[in-house]
């Protein structure tokens, strides 16, 4: 019996020689265990040397490989194919990007706004490492666990509308990133992130489409960090009205 | 050498499901913001006297007036049930190092919403 195979439709863009992205078809065998992500490989091993994309750990920890799968942000490692089998499969570079080439996105923006919220633990005061080190309960540490298992894989960035429409967004994954270090109890940083945070392009630019966390493969839900940092700086804004004299 | 960049489709809200249902949410407020003017006539109507407000009462019981307070009905109650399935991501109640499950911040939710529901519909029909 032959070997079954399954259809690829691949984005290309080759910026030296296209003036337009366009589609090409690869042919590649059909395995039961093999991931989309394995099926690019075999293509760029076997096919076609040129297809450039971006992967390393292909077990979902690095967040390298994340690609729209017919139209679907997900991680190349840990989608099937044979959720598709027979149907072709359409691999394109992530949504809401700019294309360097191929299914690599330029990532810059994604960068610069994740460093924007301060991603590391700020406290009031620095200790000396002689006084030892921040001590945290399970129960200080159940607060922002499930916001600190961000992969940093941008599918959240590709599922989320706003982004698209609005690029200035800060987004899903900054967001809950700087709500993980704000409910950190060894953290005092919260005046300064709120900087970044508090704002129109901030958290108010959200109107809670809700993809980024289906989307999510770290189960991090970003649309619930945000609307509780809407909540908290709503409270921030009450007590700032109720009283004016105390501190934020 | 430069990036490419695709431009946001204006039909990205057909692209699936839930992309839909979120514009159809946002655009509950419509049917709601017209009720509330509908409403909102009905006070003047009562201010200028008996004869007007009958009257009003008369075009609000027309086909197409009855049609379009079902749609504002449904409208107000799929918002209504959207945001509160959305509150248990919102409050977030802990126990020690246990989250308060999220059926039950959304029941308790729900039950508030009865019971005004049932007061409300007291007061008006008793009255």
């Amino acid at each position: 019996m032959p070997q079954p195979t399954i259809t690829l439709n691949i984005f290309r863009y080759r910026p030296e020689q296209d003036q337009e992205p366009g589609f090409q078809t690869y042919e590649v065998p059909y395995r039961t265990d093999w991931v989309v992500l394995d099926a690019i490989n075999y293509i760029k091993d076997t096919l076609d040397g040129s297809l450039s994309y971006r992967w390393s750990c292909r077990m979902g920890i690095c967040g390298s490989c994340g690609m729209m799968i017919n139209g679907v942000p997900k991680l190349s490692c840990a989608t099937f194919l044979k959720e598709y089998y027979p149907a072709p499969v359409r691999v394109e570079p992530l949504a809401n990007f700019p294309v360097e080439r191929d299914l690599v996105i330029v990532l810059d923006d994604f960068m610069q706004k994740l460093t924007s919220i301060k991603p590391w633990i700020i406290p009031k005061e620095a200790k000396p490492l002689s006084a030892g080190e921040y001590r945290q309960t399970p129960a200080e540490l159940a607060r922002y666990k499930q916001f600190s298992m961000c992969i940093n894989c941008m599918l959240c960035y590709a599922a989320c509308p706003v982004y698209g429409l609005e690029p200035r967004f800060l987004g899903p994954a900054a967001i809950a990133l700087a709500q993980r270090y704000n409910l950190d109890s060894r953290d005092q940083g919260r005046s300064e992130r709120q900087e970044v945070l508090a704002t129109e392009e901030g958290i108010w630019d959200c109107t809670l489409v809700g993809e980024c966390t289906t989307v999510c493969p770290a189960h991090v839900d970003p649309a619930g960090a945000i609307q509780q940092a809407k909540l908290a700086t709503a409270l921030d804004w009450v007590k700032g009205v109720l009283i004016p004299w105390g501190k934020r | 050498m430069s990036a490419y960049r695709r431009a946001m489709p204006s039909t990205w809200w057909l692209r699936n499901r839930a992309y839909f249902l979120f514009m159809v949410r946002e655009l509950t407020s419509v049917p709601i913001a017209v009720y509330l003017i509908l409403l909102l006539l009905m006070v003047r109507k009562l201010a200028a006297g008996q004869e007007a407000y009958e009257a009003y009462l008369r075009f609000l019981a027309t086909p197409g007036m009855v049609a379009f307070h079902l749609l504002a009905l449904a409208a107000a109650l799929f918002h209504a049930v959207t945001w509160i399935n959305i509150t248990p991501k919102v409050l977030v109640v802990r126990v020690g190092e246990n989250r308060v499950p999220p059926a039950l911040v959304a029941g308790a939710n729900y039950a508030a919403w009865i019971v005004v529901s049932i007061l409300i519909a007291w007061i008006v029909v008793r009255s």
